[in-house]
């Protein structure tokens, strides 16, 4: 393996593991807070990258996209948790399991509704369309850059709010004890909805990134939900430190085992390692509740 | 925590008479299909009996063992590969060193089992480590797992999947044909439902109901639950590859669609959905979703609006599923 190859796929395979740790980072606090299993994470990246293709397609600015198409993410998810999801926090995983998985067919169905069933184009933002030379003989395509760089910044902030602020520490508390942290005086329901609006936005962020990549189209969100589960599980469910290593070794292992293992074995490679990871710690690389 | 209700003892003859009742009236469709000249009910039908046996194999784990396992349609997957890789042999478009050239149902059938059985062994060996919500995670990714390997297995047909043209025997007689093959089908059926009425009511299926309730008063108890998940666990995993094989070989062809993990997410929703306390409640299941598809995806090229809200509303108010409503309408016949 060249350096030149070892550079491009070590940098694909960040950009991948940047995606995934937006995506994670709301579906483990959700889950680490109220012990609730929400499949429907996935329909909000699509339904984030849906309404930025529209903007985008109606006024050209990408800018604009983002700037309506994030808080709209979280709005979404707000009503759906308020609408529906709420009610089941106190319910087994298994009707949890059920009325998400009954809410994909739904959500699903009504985007196809809305748009169709052709994929729907996303253009490059102009500034980014091009590429660059990061290492003699090594260009690399600016909007994969720009993703890798909005992901780190995410990340970095977001790790700063989790980890270093009051409302950070709420959350924290709400993961690790529920009832504890509720006996304190932390108003959990409503760090809870504040946690859902957010790893919404996240989610419809990392939807918009993949737009122009990957083609805008039902269904999109169901593989990137099935990874996310995966980072989430391997970090430790409620744990975003874990869930940003996780989402990274990921990234990683799933795009070099594309590269250079045949192909039934490089698709099964991520599955494999979470399968090593969990048989050496249950719980995850990083477990919240002690 | 207790996932899914767990099953009190019911093994009483009404139960016995219950599965009699749900397999001869199976039985009857062929008849009823030909008297009323309608051969599309056989198809149906046999859809419905083969998503049964797989829907009740399920529910030997989730609703006997409460464990919420999403990973269903991957082994149902692999016993419809393993028949139809046997059999794409013979056509001699395939090739491969493990598994005999064969499409006689008497061999294949028990050897997709056994394949099924030991990969659902491997996965249960890592995923039994967890439980609860990691639990339903694990299996979910193993079956994805399996399907992106089906996909990437281009000599097998990628994902346009792996059609064969050999006919299919049992002890050396013609198989394929549509009526003989539903009553076969109807017979495993049959025999499944048997065989996990007796094993619920055993000494194992206590033992299995009980890790569902209190795995900790279990343990204290002196019975460690796991080799009792685990062999729950992989003979569910048999049972699901049948129903797999049985699968392929009633269209002569399988796909990774048909292991996708909303395949796995519909099984689970056929289990609540027919009732988790009965081995027969599945079937039931099975019968409903199966109907209630072909019904709406008639009326409307939206169907999957409506048959999301149904099972949002199946959760929201039904809880001991439509076996429950059955025997509620019986009692309320026996008083009046």
């Amino acid at each position: 393996m060249t350096t030149a190859l070892l550079i491009e796929q070590g940098l694909n395979g960040l950009q991948l593991g940047v995606q995934l740790f937006l995506m994670a980072a709301g579906l483990t606090l959700v889950f680490g807070i109220m012990n609730m299993i929400n499949l429907t994470h996935g329909s909000l990246f699509m339904v984030g990258a849906f309404l930025a293709a529209t903007v985008l397609a109606h006024t050209g600015s990408f800018v604009l996209a983002l700037v309506v198409a994030v808080p709209a993410t979280a709005l979404a998810g707000l009503v759906l948790e308020a609408a529906v999801l709420r009610r089941f926090y106190g319910r087994s995983h298994l009707d949890q399991v059920l009325v998400t998985f009954g809410l994909i067919m739904v959500i699903n169905e009504l985007t196809r509704m809305v748009w169709g069933n052709v994929p729907v184009p996303m253009a490059l933002p102009q500034v980014l369309s091009g590429a660059v030379t990061i290492y003699p003989g090594v260009t690399y395509p600016s909007f994969r850059l720009a993703i890798l760089a909005v992901g780190l910044l995410v990340a970095l902030g977001l790790y700063v709010v989790v980890v270093h602020t009051r409302v950070g520490m709420w959350v924290r508390a709400g993961a690790s004890d529920r009832a504890m942290a509720s006996a304190m005086g932390v108003n959990v329901g409503l760090v809870f909805s504040l946690v859902f609006a957010a790893g919404a936005a996240l989610a419809g962020l990392a939807g918009i990134m993949a737009g122009p990549i990957s083609a805008v189209q039902v269904g999109m969100g169901e593989p990137v939900l099935i990874l996310a589960l995966v980072v989430t599980v391997i970090g430790g469910i409620g744990s975003i430190k874990g869930a940003l290593i996780a989402a990274v070794l990921i990234g990683l292992a799933d795009t070099f085992g594309r590269v250079l293992l045949p192909p039934a074995l490089g698709s099964m490679i991520i599955f494999m390692m979470m399968a090593a990871i969990l048989a050496w710690r249950p719980r995850g690389l990083f477990p919240v509740h002690g | 925590m207790t996932l899914a209700p767990a099953a009190p003892p019911r093994a009483s003859s009404a139960t016995l008479i219950g599965i009699a009742v749900l397999v001869v009236a199976l039985a009857l469709v062929p008849t009823v299909s030909q008297a009323l000249g309608n051969p599309f009910l056989i198809k149906i039908a046999t859809r419905i009996v083969i998503f049964a046996i797989a829907a009740v194999a399920l529910n030997l784990v989730l609703g006997f063992g409460g464990l919420v396992s999403l990973c269903h349609a991957g082994l149902f997957g692999i016993g419809g590969y393993v028949l139809g890789i046997a059999a794409a042999q013979l056509d001699g478009e395939v090739s491969a060193a493990l598994l005999p050239a064969t499409g006689e149902l008497a061999v294949v059938l028990p050897l997709a089992m056994a394949v099924a059985g030991l990969a659902a062994a491997v996965m249960g060996v890592i995923a039994l480590r967890t439980s609860g919500a990691y639990f339903i995670m694990i299996t979910l990714a193993f079956n994805q797992m399996l399907y992106y390997v089906f996909v990437a297995l281009q000599q097998y047909g990628g994902e346009d999947g792996l059609q064969f043209n050999a006919a299919l025997t049992l002890f050396g007689h013609p198989a394929t044909g549509r009526v003989p093959f539903y009553y076969g089908c109807v017979a495993a059926l049959a025999l499944v439902l048997a065989g996990m009425q007796r094993l619920i009511a055993s000494r194992f299926g206590v033992v299995l109901r009980a890790s569902a309730q209190n795995e900790r008063r279990l343990t204290a108890l002196g019975i460690p639950p796991l080799p009792y998940k685990l062999a729950a666990f992989a003979l569910s995993g048999a049972v699901a590859g049948l129903a797999g094989a049985l699968f392929a070989a009633s269209q002569s062809f399988i796909s990774p669609s048909a292991m996708s993990w909303v395949q796995s997410g519909d099984l689970v929703v056929m289990c609540v959905l027919g009732g988790l306390a009965y081995v027969a409640g599945p079937v039931i299941g099975a019968g409903a979703f199966v109907a209630l598809e072909a019904v709406l995806s008639g009326w409307s090229v939206h169907w999957q609006l409506a048959f999301g809200g149904f099972i949002i509303a199946v959760v929201v108010t039904l809880r001991g599923g439509l076996i429950d409503l059955v025997r509620i309408a019986a009692r309320g016949g026996r008083a009046s």
